[in-house]
């Protein structure tokens, strides 16, 4: 069942672009290539266009032009085949509470021509492999948040899926079963070969799970690579400083003009971070300088480059002021749903 | 066709999974005819007695009246199942799949049948022992049961297919308040027809709850003029197929809009 386009790509889009109603340009043009076999993670914060994507991806929604391809068809050309090919746990869960365990994946199978005892095997699988054997019985409507996402991701498999869209699968989730999640979704691509295309606007989650990432920032992908690539590009150390009193308007950047390997420096009047070539060397030059300026030093930090580096060094914002941000513009009721 | 009948009837037995686990539900639909049944019976039951008036009994000329009205209910406020299911994702999930488009409201108008005949037997029972009559036996009260069917039917599909454009339960709620309750009583439901102002009898000419309330009513009293009631029944065929029709296009309006 798994097999693929002969180029091995499981996804490609190419110059997508998704203009809403009321000229919302949700996403500006983007490219991707999602090699088959692997996790590729669309990372970005909220509000940047990563359920678009995958609504649009996974037939959906329309795109306003572009082409996308899933497992070597043309969403739009051929909806319903493209459907026959792919998983998608949504954002907002798709179990229908008003059903057990069981039920949820014998709708989901006799939708896809899967019937009698093959049906049954294979729900039986997925329930003892997902860990709801025990409570197939029971409604999902009283599921742990943990167990209704397990039971989501078991209804997109029952029809053995090439690829599997998973959007925003842990949000809202305690981090212990988020961490269990994280452990199932890569057991699904190291024992089963499938392809997830995963949005997350965890950094965490996208550097622990994705092969391969894209940076989605405001409908563009800003940057791609895997994890380490686009962390190695950014050589050097990050020195994060933060200062007792708030500094007067333009003290931090004049306080460290001539300290040298300095790369790039973003601040507030509170807290600063520096790119610098190497960390131990730059510290006690960074901190000399802003004391000579009189700026008390609270406390300092240096580290290796994070996936928040990567997200500053593309868009000159950090992540999670930009996260904040997407989701106040954003109805309360979840991202891009409009 | 053997995909869009398998189709159909896994999204019915979901349906009716769902119902079976709310039992209450039809019992709550059912207050309101009951109501009617109990209280306007007694109520306008002198209404008998004015000069023109065919039926036996108010309560008699009242039962179709309440039938009809039950399922047109009943298959109106259907879509209120589907803002919840919007809400939780489950159409998303839906329209992700080979599922056929139409057999989502196939599905769901066969659901809303099933209650229908569920609630028209329960209606007919207690009218029956309010002392109403039923003439032409089975196939009287079958004309009634198809009747309320396929007006439920429609009403279920218009309902399911709004639910899909406005995606939210207020602007359901107001939009299908403002033609469901005119249409109640723009009709002979409570009244002989020619016992009505005139302007209300020709709003009624082109109402479907009043054809289904006319061709049951006919099939179920005596001296039954069957021409009239299949010319009413062919048109409440026809509104099915159109609503049905008028459902499916809603789903390239949603898909347009997410």
């Amino acid at each position: 069942m798994n097999q693929q386009r002969p180029n091995g790509n499981a996804i490609e889009i190419e110059s997508l672009v998704k203009v809403y109603k009321g000229a919302v340009r949700a996403l500006d043009g983007i490219d991707l290539v999602v090699p088959a076999g692997s996790v590729f993670g669309l990372l970005g914060p909220n509000g940047a266009g990563k359920t678009t994507a995958v609504k649009i991806a996974s037939t959906l929604s329309f795109p306003t032009s572009g082409t996308i391809r899933v497992a070597g068809i043309d969403v739009v050309a051929h909806p319903r085949q493209v459907r026959e090919a792919i998983g998608v746990v949504g954002q907002v869960s798709g179990v229908d509470v008003n059903l057990n365990g069981r039920e949820n994946l014998r709708l989901q199978g006799l939708i896809r021509s899967i019937h009698g005892r093959e049906l049954k095997q294979r729900v039986n699988e997925l329930l003892e492999q997902f860990g709801l054997a025990d409570s197939a019985k029971r409604v999902a409507r009283n599921y742990s948040g943990g167990m209704q996402r397990r039971l989501d991701i078991a209804t997109a498999l029952v029809h053995r899926p090439q690829v599997l869209f998973l959007d925003e699968p842990t949000t809202g989730l305690d981090p212990e079963v988020r961490t269990e999640m994280w452990q199932e979704i890569e057991r699904l691509t190291h024992e089963e070969g499938l392809t997830i295309l995963l949005t997350t606007h965890y950094l965490e989650e996208a550097d622990r799970l994705a092969a391969k990432l894209a940076i989605l920032d405001r409908g563009k992908v800003v940057a791609t690579g895997s994890p380490e690539e686009l962390k190695q590009e950014l050589e050097g150390d990050t020195i994060h400083v933060e200062l007792r009193e708030d500094a007067p308007d333009g003290t931090i950047r004049v306080a460290l003009e001539n300290v040298k390997g300095i790369r790039r420096l973003d601040h507030d009047v509170r807290c600063l971070r520096a790119r610098v070539e190497h960390g131990a060397t730059a510290i006690p030059l960074v901190l000399q300088a802003l004391e000579s300026k009189g700026l008390a030093v609270d406390s300092v930090s240096v580290s290796r480059p994070s996936l928040d580096d990567v997200y500053m060094r593309y868009t000159g914002r950090e992540f999670a002021r930009a996260d904040e941000e997407g989701a106040r513009q954003q109805s309360p009721a979840g991202e891009e749903k409009r | 066709m053997k995909e869009l009948l398998s189709h159909s009837l896994t999204m019915t037995d979901r349906d009716l999974r769902r119902l079976a686990r709310q039992p209450w539900w039809i019992v709550v639909t059912l207050v309101q005819p009951v109501i009617w049944l109990l209280l306007f019976g007694p109520l306008f039951k002198g209404i008998a007695n004015i000069p023109g008036f065919h039926a036996h009994s108010y309560i008699q000329f009242l039962t179709p009246g309440v039938v009809i009205m039950t399922a047109f209910f009943s298959g109106g406020w259907n879509g209120m199942a589907t803002i919840d299911d919007l809400n939780r994702g489950v159409v998303d999930r839906l329209l992700v799949s080979p599922l056929r488009r139409s057999a989502f409201f196939i599905g769901h108008v066969l659901q809303t049948s099933v209650s229908i005949i569920i609630q028209a037997a329960i209606i007919v029972v207690l009218a029956y022992a309010m002392g109403a009559h039923f003439a032409n036996g089975a196939l009287g009260l079958l004309v009634l049961f198809t009747a309320a069917v396929l007006l439920g039917g429609s009403l279920n599909a218009v309902s399911n297919g709004l639910a899909l454009i406005f995606r939210r339960e207020e602007t359901l709620i107001a939009t299908l308040n403002v033609f469901m309750l005119p249409l109640t009583f723009l009709s002979s439901a409570f009244m002989q027809q020619n016992l009505i102002p005139h302007w209300m009898q020709v709003g009624a000419r082109f109402n479907p709850l009043n054809w289904a309330v006319q061709a049951s009513r006919s099939a179920i009293s005596s001296g039954t003029d069957w021409g009239s009631v299949g010319t009413h029944l062919g048109l409440l065929a026809g509104l099915l197929v159109v609503c049905m029709a008028f459902a499916t296009r809603t789903i390239h309006t949603y898909q347009s809009s997410v």
